[in-house]
């Protein structure tokens, strides 16, 4: 990105983001909040601070750093903060899970909106379609970095795992995967649903470079992401595991997996607003 | 009926293999994968070539399915190889959401299909997989019918931008297209001008039906042979223009009956012009461990049976 952001500017963004969230699965009654509040100021450090992107848009991504979505149904946040760094306008996030929409329920390509380089919503394909990018960069003497987020929850799918020996096997050292370590599921606690045990230990013993960090810090997550960049082309992948809270910045929201897959109704988004003040304009 | 001279005696996963080295030397953006079945599909020749242009990836096609769909985003033209069973229906989630739906450039390239898969079972003989492939949007359906068209198709499909599967057999089967064959995608390649009946087939049945032929004319039977290596798009003119001529169809193939080759030349007919159609498939069973010859003799999937479906249909118009 051209402009130099302040941490104080990338908290107002990330609060923007997350104002625009709510009113985007608010209109239409449905999507996915929580996920989307916990993972705003990650995104937005991403974006606006980390990667070295195009808003152009090129589908090879060539001498860029790429993103990758894996937990797709997160779209809302991925959707603010793509066109609040120039993908599209903001007056698209309005067409969210509408008829003839680019902006579909989860990401999509057939539509062709910019950002967007694979579908995802099926889960825990992602990593592996990370490492195939990772790959073919190594191949072509790329030598920017892929980034992919997948939900914890997500991981409980065995494809994850076949992703992880071989980003390992293959030494795929210009790949960052993040975690977003927010512990809930849409069927209650992570761990209450099927336990994910020692994260660190099961990264590790597949043979990952493993750091944690702190997803709702923006100061903090900004430096662990750099670091994390630091960290590659030292023939380890490399993976964050993201502490976050679902529904971050909203009371209501916090503390539970209810927000999972639910919009806010009227008088809620009203409260949820009151609590998110940005300098920003809503779309 | 005209004559077919037998050119040799090769499977058709040589003509995949083949096909691919081929490739390795003239296309440097062509990339290949394996779950761990180097040897059966035939690519050691691509993977000696090109050490840094092939990936095992081993015992885990979800994983391979989705690697494709990345290299394909970073400019790369991947092919994958592994039974057709595993390039399938164990990844019809990976194919449907990052391959098709995602209209990346990866080539599923499976062998091992059908029941001449022979004495390894049905858990492995897979006879559902052009249902499964042809119901996605995006998705082109090849099954070429000897090593020479197999070779062919599989240089073919490198230029086709879009996903592809391409689908062979393990037998050695009789090589009768010639090598100089122009190999189109979508389109029929006609085999023997008839006025009787219509014989439309994919794959290793096509063999079967140029000696129907061959027993049809001793029989006084004049009959056109079509040969349908792209399933989907399938080439509804050539179907439709044969049976204008003849007033009836049997289709052949190494497939189930519901959602094969025959399912979708019936949907032709019945949106344009209705003739009768019998099928020469796999009736809703599944195989079983034999020799490939005595499965396709078990499973109704011959030359006999050819003829037997030609005089039924016949007999219906």
């Amino acid at each position: 990105m051209s402009k130099d952001y302040t941490i104080e500017e990338l908290k107002d963004l990330a609060t923007q983001c997350r104002r625009d969230a709510l009113r985007m699965v608010h209109a239409v009654s449905s999507g996915h909040p929580g996920g989307s509040l916990g993972c705003a100021d990650l995104f937005v450090a991403l974006y606006f601070k980390v990667m070295k992107h195009d808003s152009s848009f090129n589908m090879d991504g060539k001498n860029e750093d790429m993103f990758f979505l894996s937990n797709g149904h997160i779209a809302p946040i991925w959707y603010s903060v793509l066109a609040r760094s120039g993908y599209f306008e903001v007056s698209e996030l309005a067409t969210l899970r509408k008829i003839n929409s680019r902006l579909q329920g989860h990401p999509a390509t057939e539509e062709g909106l910019p950002g967007i380089r694979v579908a995802s919503g099926s889960l825990g394909q992602g990593l592996s379609v990370a490492s195939g990018v990772a790959q073919s960069k190594k191949l072509n003497g790329d030598d920017r970095n892929i980034f992919v987020l997948m939900g914890d929850g997500e991981i409980q799918e065995g494809q994850v795992w076949e992703a992880a020996m071989y980003a390992a096997h293959y030494k795929l050292d210009n790949l960052i995967g993040m975690i977003d370590v927010n512990g809930r599921q849409i069927d209650g606690d992570v761990e209450d649903v099927l336990s994910l045990g020692d994260l660190r230990a099961k990264w590790e013993a597949f043979g990952w470079d493993v750091m944690e960090a702190d997803g709702n810090d923006m100061e903090k997550i900004v430096n662990q992401l750099e670091e994390a960049r630091s960290n590659t082309g030292k023939g380890k992948p490399v993976m964050m595991l993201v502490k976050t809270e679902m529904g971050q910045g909203v009371d209501y929201m916090m503390g539970t997996h209810k927000w999972h897959g639910n919009a806010p109704n009227d008088e809620q988004l009203e409260d949820a607003l009151g609590q998110l003040s940005s300098s920003l304009a809503d779309y | 009926m005209k004559k077919f001279e037998v050119l040799g005696n090769k499977d058709t996963r040589s003509g995949f293999g083949d096909g691919l080295t081929e490739l390795g030397k003239k296309n440097p953006n062509v990339v290949a994968l394996c779950a761990d079945l180097t040897g059966s599909l035939k690519m050691g020749d691509f993977k000696n070539e090109n050490p840094d242009r092939f990936y095992q990836t081993g015992i885990a096609e979800a994983n391979m399915i989705g690697l494709a769909a990345g290299m394909a985003i970073g400019g790369k033209i991947p092919f994958t190889g592994t039974f057709a069973n595993f390039s399938t229906g164990r990844v019809y989630d990976q194919i449907r959401q990052s391959v098709a739906y995602s209209e990346k450039n990866v080539k599923i390239c499976a062998s091992h299909a059908g029941l001449t898969l022979g004495e390894d079972g049905a858990t492995h003989q897979i006879l559902e997989d052009i249902g499964m492939m042809k119901m996605l949007p995006h998705m082109t359906v090849i099954n070429p019918c000897d090593y020479n068209q197999t070779k062919a198709a599989t240089i073919a499909i490198a230029e086709h931008e879009g996903p592809v599967y391409l689908r062979f057999g393990r037998p050695k089967m009789p090589i009768f297209i010639p090598e100089d064959q122009e190999f189109v995608i979508g389109k029929a390649l006609m085999l023997n001008e008839g006025t009787d009946v219509t014989i439309v087939a994919t794959g290793h049945l096509v063999w079967e039906a140029v000696q129907a032929g061959e027993m049809l004319a001793e029989k006084g039977i004049s009959a056109e042979i079509i040969n349908i290596h792209t399933i989907k798009p399938l080439d509804e003119e050539a179907i439709l223009k044969s049976v204008a001529k003849t007033g009836c169809i049997v289709t052949a193939e190494e497939h189930q009956m519901n959602g094969g080759l025959g399912e979708s030349v019936a949907q032709c007919l019945v949106k344009n012009k209705p003739v009768p159609q019998e099928f020469v498939a796999v009736k809703d069973t599944f195989g079983e461990s034999g020799t490939p010859a005595q499965l396709m003799e078990k499973y109704g999937l011959t030359k006999t049976d050819i003829v037997s479906a030609v005089e039924k249909v016949i007999s219906r118009k």
